[in-house]
């Protein structure tokens, strides 16, 4: 079931607001890809996209979605139904109002199996479904409905209808956001176990470095609808290079260690809404933005979107900045 | 104590929300509140506030019983500040600045008293001194609206300002600067704060005294630095040991 997957050019827009501009993202076979923004930075916008679940005033201007080798951005009608769910499986933030208030959980599950091929055996196939996402007594778990389920357990039943599909790709939307701390750390050991196990390509969208931490192998920084950082998570923590990751990772990164009511350091303003900015999406909150950030929006190079970074790195204009190296 | 809570019990029909909460605000210091859902921490902020009434129990404001109902109960919340956790949720969007942080001064008679200087002197403490005070709430973003939600909340010069969640809604990258705000009103003005969270890792930067919550029940209570270096409560060390990004981390 693993499949590399290769997100190239992706743009999407929402009437005439683009909202994710040419996104490029490689997720290598069997690994998971944290995709960390908040508000406006479109990473919900990307799920959408590479699930195609976009809503109706959404339209993908450009690009292709390669899952395995099939392409989600240029399917239609009755492939792309069939591709959904089994190619690409969506994880939701909210899963009390994925499920179905009036069926029981089995039969929510077991719809997966009869849709896809008409299994006679699906109800059984749905109780084996809720003891792989480690739900003790799965037999009688299948005959409740939603509502008699805590936040964590429903969580759990969505992540066993998304891999009843026995999906290449795993898009989680914020799956943990809306869950207590202790819940959350065991439904992201559960999903890292199932990963494991299965090799399905995870890209886990997430607003919390620190959970980029837990279960990333690489990470994706998207700020204003572009990407601002791509590379391995281990390389974020240790030397991220773009000025809106450092301002995210300085914020709060020293929280264990800082002093009582020592001053956390704050990145000025607020995240852009959606489209609008020329340039670097960043500059106006960027204390070392130049002229050129201004009107040119940097490309990704080795990793990171960044003018000042990329002229740092190739030495070039290095008389006005040689000064503070 | 600014604010202290004696053996505080509230039950919702059969269901006990909080069962024998005695804690306590130390002048010009913040209590920090962590516990998950259900814990009962919100509960006991809107006790102490007075917006609902403790099943038993009291709540003790200056060290005198807050009244119950009426005009001696709406005298004492002259003294409380509320910051809630959503600014969109509590701040209607078609009020004027002026309207939304001179509201506690209309309501409690003072804005005879140089209200609309007053106003000004708020917005310039909360960062928003170069706005025109007759621009609309729902013209800025959630930093600004929290930012708005704060000069409020500190308008009548409270000793105290129960902070509900107050960054929980916002984005990453904002939330810092409304957590240095905090921090710098109460180094001007000696304010005390209840902090309630679920992040205990910006609860332990903001807080002198930490209370852990779970099912109703205070869980431990103490200096922040001596409680989450050595916990003494099993959920206390379940709790720090959930915390994404250090799990497997030794607890030291």
């Amino acid at each position: 079931m693993s499949a590399p997957v290769s997100i190239e050019g992706l743009t999407v827009a929402y009437g005439d607001q683009v909202s994710l501009h040419d996104v490029s993202l490689d997720v290598p076979a069997g690994t998971v890809l944290a995709l960390v923004g908040e508000s406006g930075s479109g990473k919900s916008t990307l799920a959408h996209a590479a699930s195609r679940l976009l809503p109706p005033n959404a339209r993908i201007l450009g690009g292709t979605i390669s899952v395995g080798g099939t392409d989600m951005a240029a399917l239609t009608g009755h492939e792309l139904r069939s591709a959904r769910g089994s190619t690409v499986a969506y994880l939701p933030q909210d899963a009390l109002a994925a499920l179905n208030p009036v069926m029981r959980i089995g039969r929510q599950i077991a719809e997966v199996f009869t849709a896809a091929n008409g299994r006679s055996d699906a109800a059984e196939m749905a109780v084996e479904m809720l003891r792989r996402v480690s739900i003790r007594d799965p037999g009688q778990v299948a005959r409740k409905y939603p509502h008699q389920l805590s936040g964590g357990m429903r969580q759990r039943v969505m992540i066993a209808i998304a891999l009843a599909h026995r999906p290449q790709l795993l898009i989680a939307d914020e799956p943990t956001t809306a869950l207590d701390v202790t819940v959350q750390a065991e439904v992201l050991e559960l999903v890292a176990e199932l990963q494991r196990d299965t090799g399905v390509t995870v890209i886990w969208i997430t607003h919390d470095l620190s959970v980029v931490k837990e279960i990333a192998d690489t990470v994706a920084v998207l700020y204003g609808g572009r990407v601002a950082e791509h590379c391995a998570a281990d390389e974020l923590f240790a030397a991220a290079r773009h000025p809106y990751t450092l301002g995210l990772l300085g914020s709060f990164g020293g929280a264990r260690t800082a002093a009582p009511k020592e001053r956390f350091t704050a990145i000025p303003g607020s995240p852009p809404l959606r489209g609008g900015v020329p340039g670097c999406p960043f500059h106006p909150r960027c204390t070392r933005a130049e002229d050129r950030c201004r009107s040119e929006a940097p490309p990704l190079l080795g990793g990171v979107a960044c003018h000042v970074v990329a002229r740092e790195a190739t030495g070039t204009g290095a008389g006005e900045t040689g000064m503070t190296a | 104590m600014i604010i202290e809570t004696r053996s505080l019990h509230k039950a919702y029909g059969k269901h006990t929300a909080l069962r024998d909460v005695s804690i306590g605000v130390r002048p010009g210091t913040t209590l920090g509140i962590v516990g998950e859902s259900g814990s009962g921490k919100s509960t006991v902020a809107r006790l102490m506030a007075g917006l609902e009434r403790p099943t038993s129990g009291e709540v003790l404001l200056d060290g005198v019983p807050l009244p119950k109902r009426g005009r001696a109960l709406r005298a004492a919340r002259r003294r409380l500040g509320f910051v809630f956790q959503d600014p969109y949720a509590s701040l209607d969007p078609r009020f004027t600045l002026e309207q939304i942080v001179g509201e506690p001064l209309r309501a409690h008679g003072l804005w005879q008293d140089g209200g609309r200087d007053r106003v000004d002197e708020l917005l310039r403490a909360v960062g928003m001194g170069g706005i025109d005070p007759r621009s609309r709430a729902g013209e800025f973003s959630g930093g600004q609206r929290q930012r708005l939600c704060v000069a409020r909340a500190i308008a009548t010069r409270p000793h105290l300002v129960i902070c509900d969640e107050p960054t929980s809604a916002l984005d990453v990258s904002v939330q810092a600067q409304i957590l240095n705000l905090l921090l710098d009103l109460q180094e001007s003005l000696g304010v005390s704060y209840v902090l309630i969270s679920h992040d205990i890792d910006v609860v332990r930067r903001m807080s002198d005294d930490i209370v852990v919550m779970r099912s109703g029940e205070v869980r431990e209570s103490g200096p922040c630095t001596e409680v989450l270096a050595d916990p003494r409560d099993e959920y206390t060390r379940t709790l720090l040991d959930a915390m994404p990004g250090r799990r497997g981390q030794e607890i030291r």
